[in-house]
């Protein structure tokens, strides 16, 4: 029979990283991520599943709202959160893209945008503005109108598909 | 706004799941996509006190056709529907409420089946599955059963599942020949539920009659609700404009909307009407461009 149980350990490789944490089964994901293993680039905005913010990638393709899903769910697999997508002296070209394009004004909704773009561009490396807009639709940005942000993801299509040709300017 | 506590179970096995529901049943609960049960949990609308995760189930991720019907098993996304290619050519019904329902994030977890289990009237695939004529297969251990989608819907976020039942898959009929289906929803944004939803299935016999038809309506009524009058007024009839015309009035006529913050009854009684007649017309046109 099924073990049951109100606390687990939860096994997870995070950014590359092999993690195992005890938690409470009904933590959300979100906050296992944010409050337990600090990793604040995750943002709840909404808290309802509605905005987007605290997207993370599945196994390396499918973008997820962490608001809504109970830690416990991910043990065995495998997340990468906005920590995990470039550096600070080393931005991934979705990230440089963004700056280059001032796809972002407050950043709240920036993380969670950048790892949709990413599940987005690996299903379809040269999407078209609407199919950048239906594809983000589940990601709410107060601030930038989404003009920018459709710009941005063109470069970073360029870029990720011709990664040596092109060179984004670095200000 | 963390849910109640509850045990959780990560079911690894159909009768390992099982096994949970029976000896629980009454606190049990299944986790398809949790797309709907975790916000229902977390605004403590739902309180189970023991959570049977199904998703490493992966017999249950199966999406293939045989003998008369499409195999929908409990764990096939939105998403998996959205993007795959023998439902973009064969099932157009399905492909059009695939690429509505929700967001596309929120359709990388959420499922069909668990949409139809929810029973919300304002659930898209409800009103699809009824025009299709789908059925819903459910086991338990005591017993094996399938139920026309109809019969499974009794009222609002109520169905004819026992509490130690799950759903393992829908069948839904593979196309006849000289047939297609629509489905059309207006929502006040993108990835809000539906206003008015409607949903066609339609087939022609070899003289170009309707030979067969379904009309579900989608968010006006207690549940998903069948247009029947309508769909009667179809059969044995050439299409026309003037025969789509006057069984989009009686859709119209059949809906039960209530007013609310998406809408007046009023309003939502006339976009019964109009959404029916263009989902009669995107269907008839799909089938003549076939
Ligand atoms: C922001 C947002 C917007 C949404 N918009 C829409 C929309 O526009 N249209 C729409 O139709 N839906 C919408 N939904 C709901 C979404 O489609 C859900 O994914 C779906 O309704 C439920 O599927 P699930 O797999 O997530 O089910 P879950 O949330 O896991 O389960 C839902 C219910 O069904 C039961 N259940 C699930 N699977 C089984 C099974 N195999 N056997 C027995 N019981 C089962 C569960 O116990 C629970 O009671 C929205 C959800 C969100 C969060
Ligand atoms: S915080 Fe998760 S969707 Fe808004
Ligand atoms: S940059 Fe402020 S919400 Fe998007």
């Amino acid at each position: 029979m099924a073990v049951s149980s109100t606390q687990v350990s939860v096994h997870v490789k995070i950014n590359g990283q092999e993690i195992t944490k005890e938690c409470e089964v009904r933590t959300l994901l979100a906050y296992f991520l944010r409050e337990q293993l600090g990793l604040t680039g995750v943002h709840v905005g909404c808290d309802t599943t509605s905005c987007g913010a605290c997207t993370v990638l599945l196994d390396g393709k499918t973008a997820i709202k962490s608001c809504t899903v109970f830690a416990p769910q991910v043990d065995g697999h495998e997340l990468l959160t906005v920590e995990g997508l470039g550096e600070a002296d080393h931005l991934h070209p979705i990230q440089q893209a963004f700056w280059d394009c001032h796809a972002l004004q407050c950043g709240y909704c920036t993380p969670g945008m950048e790892l949709a773009v990413l599940a987005l561009l690996q299903r379809n490396p040269n999407p078209t503005d609407e199919e950048i807009r239906f594809g983000l639709s589940g990601n709410l940005c107060r601030c930038t109108g989404y003009k920018n942000i459709v710009k941005a993801v063109h470069q970073a299509a360029e870029i990720m598909n011709h990664p040596s040709t092109s060179q984004s300017v670095t200000l | 706004m963390f849910p109640a506590p509850f045990e959780y179970v990560s079911a690894h096995s159909l009768d390992e799941a099982l096994e949970v529901l029976e000896s629980r049943a009454g606190e049990a609960k299944v986790l398809a996509g949790g797309q709907s049960l975790i916000p229902m949990m977390r605004f403590r609308l739902a309180q189970p006190q023991v959570l049977v995760d199904i998703n490493p189930i992966k017999l249950l991720e199966d999406l293939h056709e045989q003998d008369d019907a499409l195999h929908i098993g409990a764990l096939a996304r939105h998403a998996t529907l959205e993007f795959s290619p023998l439902i973009q050519q064969r099932y157009p019904l399905i492909a059009d409420v695939s690429r509505v329902v929700a967001d596309p994030t929120v359709r990388n977890l959420g499922t069909l089946v668990g949409s139809l289990c929810h029973a919300d009237p304002a659930g898209d695939f409800g009103s699809a599955a009824l025009a299709a004529g789908a059925e819903v297969i459910i086991t338990s251990s005591r017993q094996h059963r399938s139920l026309p989608v109809d019969a499974f819907f009794l009222d609002t976020f109520s169905t004819a599942l026992e509490e130690d039942e799950i759903v393992t898959e829908v069948r839904w009929p593979k196309p006849k020949p000289r047939s297609a289906g629509a489905y059309l929803k207006i929502e006040r944004k993108v990835g809000d539920f539906a206003i008015v939803g409607t949903a066609v299935q339609m087939a022609l016999d070899e003289g170009g009659r309707i030979a067969e038809a379904g009309i579900g309506l989608c968010a006006v009524g207690p549940i998903s609700l069948r247009a029947k009058q309508a769909e009667r007024l179809l059969v044995g009839q050439s299409p026309s404009a003037e025969l789509f015309q006057e069984v989009a009035r009686q859709a119209a006529r059949e809906s039960d909307p209530t007013s609310d913050t998406r809408g007046s009854k009023e309003y939502k009684q006339d976009m019964v009407r109009v959404l029916t007649l263009r989902a009669l017309q995107r269907a008839y046109q799909r089938i003549q461009a076939a």
